[in-house]
């Protein structure tokens, strides 16, 4: 056998598109709502959600005595009747799971391989997943809690205690919850990279967000800072207007240091997973 | 090209790929033989940029593959049938391939027609026989139109229509003008595939030439003639060039000569000639002998 005449022209190479960060977040759309049980889980996340704001709604009316109650803290009534622990801990369950999946899902199947194959540039698939995500899970969580304050507040006005978003402290409230689905979702990311079986990634992630926080209370310094340096505790803080009656604290959270807390633990998760992922072998 | 130069991957205490260097040339199909944990995958995987070498470098079209931002318009490659996620289509797997390279859908359904998935795209993957997932790699390895392509045993799987299928279609590639790579640890499948062999065993380099080459490889090719008088032939044929050793039961292992010719230089000589067998030099036999020192489990009592 010898070796056949070379084509003229060897194909490819020679008319290669630039190589744009859109198309990667094009094809990782379509990667993250191509299984199926991905829109299924968010719509019944979002459905648990409201169905809860409902539930809490019917609650508080129960509970209420018109003229009792000072402003503020009726205020805070409100806005815990629209999302509650239980509606955070849905948003931590979808977002977290989500998350853990995006990558554990590649690395369990294999799929990863074909991926980087296709996309060497290892840092821009990552970001590129990433922003899927978080973009996916920001619309989802507005979605989600903005319909349920929205109903919450409607069933509520019939006794004049419901708010709008324009009341103080709503907005910031609103924020705080679609920012948790964000970093949730974040953190399940790089638990999936470290961890890379699905089952164990989703886990990891809920012991991280869901249990860690029960270690710590406010008890020392140190075990305070801990503690409001969590995802879970700092979305707490920011969903409470005012500590004023809380219980009282000799190491009180801040509103700026639980915004930074969020920050930072997403930036933390994107970037451990950046550094695990380049300088793994696959 | 593929230029391979002193690659080495070491876990630990042992060595998966040891100090090989070859290259693959364009224009003909490359096959990559070695027993199983010889290191073909290993060597495949550090062309790819997905691991990292401990020593020595691998070039594909004299780049490192991991410096390119995007891979399937530079090479195709089929490492596993089953590196695909079971809960999606056919379809939308390639798909998402495709739109992350920048390469057109009705591309994908080119592919999805040629390897013959046409109707099965819209199912989901999780769902596929063996055979199917590795048509669907040659799919993802063909969607970016690329120069170069990798395929890790890619016969697996297939049944007989689908592996003389994928021969041509290795060809057919080569003939294009691209380098095609192959790994197999069956001689059989590359005998009728490659033109040229690069041979590994426990990471080390055994052959790189070209078929012929290695087929001659093949210490017992030859003639096997049976005679009433074995020692008269042996010495006529040696005057004649050809090494004769004396084999069972009288008959001589003759090499260096045709059938054909002995049969003319036995008449010559007033020899009768009990039996003449021509035995063509096997590719199974030589790349048994040449990997039988680096087989990493081999089986009891069959060396």
């Amino acid at each position: 056998m010898t070796a056949p005449a070379r084509a003229a022209s060897v194909p490819g190479d020679a008319a290669e598109p630039r190589a744009r960060f859109r198309d990667l977040l094009a094809a990782e759309w379509i990667t993250f709502w191509s299984l199926r049980s991905t829109p299924a889980v968010l719509l019944l996340g979002a459905a648990v959600i409201v169905a809860t704001a409902v539930r809490n709604a019917r609650d508080t009316l129960d509970h209420y005595v018109p003229g009792t109650g000072r402003p503020d803290t009726m205020r805070q009534v409100a806005l815990d009747s629209s999302f509650s622990m239980v509606g955070a801990d849905v948003v931590l369950l979808v977002a977290g799971g989500l998350g853990a999946l995006v990558l554990a899902g590649e690395y369990a199947s294999g799929r990863i391989r074909t991926s980087l194959a296709a996309v060497p540039d290892r840092c821009a698939l990552l970001l590129a997943k990433a922003l899927v995500l978080t973009g996916v899970l920001f619309a989802w969580a507005a979605a989600a809690v903005g319909t349920a304050f929205g109903v919450d507040q409607a069933l509520l006005s019939d006794r004049g205690i419901g708010l709008s978003v324009a009341d103080p402290g709503a907005l910031r409230f609103l924020a705080a919850a679609v920012l948790l689905a964000m970093v949730c979702a974040l953190v399940g990311l790089a638990v999936g990279v470290l961890v890379r079986h699905s089952a164990a990634s989703v886990v990891g992630t809920i012991l991280v967000l869901f249990f860690l926080p029960s270690l710590f209370t406010d008890t020392y310094r140190w075990t305070a800072d801990v503690s409001h340096a969590l995802p879970f505790t700092a979305w707490r803080r920011l969903a409470t207007l005012s500590l004023a009656h809380a219980r009282p604290s000799d190491h009180p959270a801040t509103v700026a240091g639980s915004w930074t807390a969020l920050a930072l633990w997403a930036l933390a998760s994107l970037l451990l997973a950046v550094l695990v992922i380049r300088r793994r072998d696959h | 090209m593929i230029e391979v130069t002193g690659l080495t991957k070491r876990y630990g205490a042992t060595t998966a790929v040891d100090r090989l260097s070859f290259t693959v040339r364009p224009g003909r199909v490359t096959g990559f033989l070695g027993p199983n944990g010889a290191g073909k995958s290993t060597t495949l995987r550090m062309v790819l940029g997905l691991q990292e070498p401990t020593g020595g470098t691998a070039t594909v079209g004299g780049r490192p593959f991991r410096s390119r931002p995007r891979g399937l318009r530079h090479v195709g490659a089929l490492l596993d049938a089953g590196d695909v996620h079971g809960g999606r289509t056919g379809r939308s797997h390639l798909r998402a391939l495709a739109r992350g390279n920048a390469v057109p859908f009705d591309r994908v359904e080119r592919v999805l027609a040629e390897v013959g998935l046409g109707t099965a795209a819209g199912r989901r993957i999780g769902g596929y026989s063996l055979g199917m997932r590795q048509r669907l790699g040659i799919a993802a390895a063909l969607l970016g139109d690329p120069p170069v392509l990798l395929f890790d045993e890619p016969l697996n799987g297939l049944d007989p229509e689908g592996v003389r299928w994928v021969r041509g279609l290795f060809r057919r590639l080569a003939a294009e003008g691209r380098t095609v790579f192959v790994s197999s640890h069956m001689m059989a499948e590359m005998e009728h595939t490659a033109d040229h062999l690069v041979v590994i065993g426990r990471g080390r380099l055994i052959a790189d030439e070209g078929l012929g080459e290695f087929a001659a490889r093949a210490g017992r090719a030859g003639v096997t003639v049976r005679t009433a008088e074995p020692g008269r032939l042996a010495a006529v044929l040696r005057a004649a060039g050809a090494t004769a050793l004396p084999g069972q039961g009288g008959s001589l292992a003759v090499t260096g000569l045709d059938a054909g010719r002995i049969g003319e230089l036995a008449l010559a000589a007033g020899l009768p000639l009990q039996g003449l067998t021509a035995r063509t030099a096997s590719l199974e036999e030589a790349f048994m002998e040449l990997t039988a020192d680096s087989l990493d489990h081999p089986s009891g009592g069959t060396r």
